[in-house]
């Protein structure tokens, strides 16, 4: 899906009337199928913008096309169809803890079918083979059939992501897939998901804290600081000034990542890790 | 942000509304108990408590003779019977109202505040449900039994109606308490709102729901006692007759019919909340 955000702002929702909008002024542009990493320190807006992207906030200005549309001027029906082409994956997983892995993963899917369907998968799940292909992408596979509640952090965070998987969005958003993996597993998380999105071809904003995931996974890096944008460069543009420029103050995020990439891969994007020490 | 942290007071700013809370309640309450004419060393009065002792005391032995248990066991059948059937039929009154009732469904209310008039049909539910059990069941009954007639089903009409409203109610209740994170993400991502409740709200509140399905149920057997004194028909009747008839024997074994009933729906409602927890 084309996405153009043309001088975009918006508030936090749970902030209050007068405050000052956690994202202001973002224009930005992105064709079907690209795949883009936003990095930035706490609090600089990167998750405001994807639930904008989701049509879950509404913007507070400027203006925000999806496939050419303003999705605001959709009635809330025509929104909500618009809704089911995108897919907000957020970064606290959201499975109900009693339900079962196999129903959770094929919720992903529920924006595609009726509810008559639906209702009949919870009594017998009627995509199996389909769950169990996506879990295999975050090496799950096995448990398909345990409940929620009997994961560890990291497995409930890529059953989400492999929600992500089955749905049929052209607009994959991911807040922080990473945040509860290890360095292994970040790496098999990540190429599986940038392989689907690009096997599909849907586009793929996903913010992330590990800079150096970013780098060596993305093609386009966007850095926002302070609800603003800082740049937004191809990731072999990206130089240690730019990183540090964005990162100033909070200097100790950017140290505090471990290095996954070295753990998992031996050639890892060493200038990163070097400039932060 | 710890900049700035020796500057702000270290007072809890909470504490002069707690204290003027408190107070306001004990000043509300004391007109209460005056207004209640709360005076429990009334019953300690000798005057008073001799003719109930001397009622307590013809509860011993419960009767329990072949004809009488025979009788009892048909009527504590139909109250059975009378209590299940009200209470279906409150569940589908109840199910429903809650369902449009609850804000954490809405579709205009995912990103700010709801539309007027989805807004103003919520209301409206609520003060149906209100309206339904604002009346005791037992004037219900009183209406009832003049429309059908004497006998169980002006009791069954009676507990549909009152329960229909107080489960609504409290279904609504505990689905908008529950943490609504999952059923957000899933209407976000383009589900109906019958399938977010059925993926994501239902599982998280399984089990309160069905505890407190299972205490109305227990409810409702008590309030067909009830019920019976007024024609309705089960054990509230023939409690009814015993206790015209002065027979305290009687009384004994039917109150004794209740706890077993009351003791078998804590069971119901402990395994179930196992099994769904």
């Amino acid at each position: 899906m084309k996405i153009q955000l043309q001088g975009l702002s918006g508030c936090h929702p749970a902030a209050k009337p007068g405050a000052s909008p956690a994202l202001h002024g973002v224009s930005l542009q992105l064709d079907a199928g690209e795949q883009l990493a936003i990095i930035g320190p706490s609090g600089a807006g990167k998750t405001t913008l994807l639930h904008l992207l989701a049509c879950a906030l509404k913007p507070s200005a400027g203006q925000m096309l999806l496939g050419g549309h303003d999705p605001w001027r959709l009635s809330r029906s025509a929104l909500q169809k618009q809704r089911s082409a995108l897919f907000l994956a957020p970064q606290v997983p959201p499975l109900p803890p009693r339900q079962r892995v196999v129903t959770a993963v094929l919720a992903g899917r529920l924006p595609h079918e009726g509810l008559w369907t639906s209702l009949r998968s919870l009594f017998y799940p009627v995509d199996i083979p389909l769950a169990e292909q996506a879990l295999a992408g975050f090496d799950l596979a096995d448990k398909l059939f345990e409940r929620v509640d009997r994961l560890s952090g990291g497995e409930r965070q890529r059953v989400g992501l492999a929600r992500a998987l089955v749905s049929q969005a052209s607009l994959l958003l991911v807040d922080e897939p990473l945040s509860a993996l290890d360095p292994t597993r970040s790496v098999y998380a990540i190429q599986t998901l940038t392989q689907a999105a690009r096997a599909r071809g849907a586009t793929l904003v996903a913010t992330l804290h590990h800079v150096e995931m970013a780098l060596a996974h993305f093609p386009r890096i966007v850095g926002l600081r302070d609800g603003a944008l800082a740049f937004d460069l191809p990731a072999s543009d990206v130089t240690p000034a730019h990183l540090q420029a964005l990162y100033a103050q909070q200097l100790h995020e950017l140290q505090d990542v471990p290095a996954p990439a070295d753990d998992a891969s031996p050639p890892a994007p060493a200038p990163v890790v070097m400039l932060c020490r | 942000m710890p900049l700035n942290a020796g500057t702000r007071t270290t007072h809890d700013p909470a504490w002069a509304g707690r204290v003027f809370w408190a107070l306001a309640g004990l000043a509300v309450l004391w007109p209460a108990l005056v207004l209640a004419e709360f005076k429990p060393w009334v019953l300690l009065e000798p005057g008073a408590l001799k003719p109930a002792l001397h009622f307590v005391g013809d509860f011993f032995p419960p009767r329990a003779d072949a004809e009488f248990l025979a009788l009892l066991a048909r009527e504590t059948w139909r109250t059975v019977a009378m209590a299940t059937a009200g209470l279906t039929l409150a569940l589908l009154l109840a199910v429903p109202l809650a369902l449009l009732s609850v804000r954490v469904l809405s579709l205009s209310a995912l990103a700010g505040t709801m539309a007027p008039v989805p807004l103003a049909l919520r209301q409206l539910v609520r003060w149906v449900l209100t309206l339904l059990r604002s009346v005791p069941e037992l004037v219900w009954a009183l209406v009832f039994v003049r429309v059908v007639g004497l006998g169980p089903t002006s009791g069954v009409l009676a507990i549909a109606l009152t329960y229909g409203g107080m489960l609504g109610k409290v279904y609504a209740d505990i689905l908008e308490s529950s943490d609504t994170h999952a059923t957000s993400s899933l209407l976000r991502n383009g589900s109906g709102r019958l399938q977010a409740f059925f993926y994501a709200l239902m599982p998280q509140t399984a089990a309160e729901l069905t505890s407190y399905t299972v205490y109305r149920w227990e409810c409702a057997i008590r309030s067909s006692a009830v019920l019976g004194f007024v024609g309705a028909g089960g054990l509230g009747q023939l409690m009814d007759s015993s206790m015209k008839m002065f027979n305290g024997s009687e009384v004994a074994s039917i109150l004794l019919v209740f706890m077993a009933l009351v003791w078998l729906a804590d069971r119901m409602s402990s395994a179930l909340r196992k099994a769904l927890g």
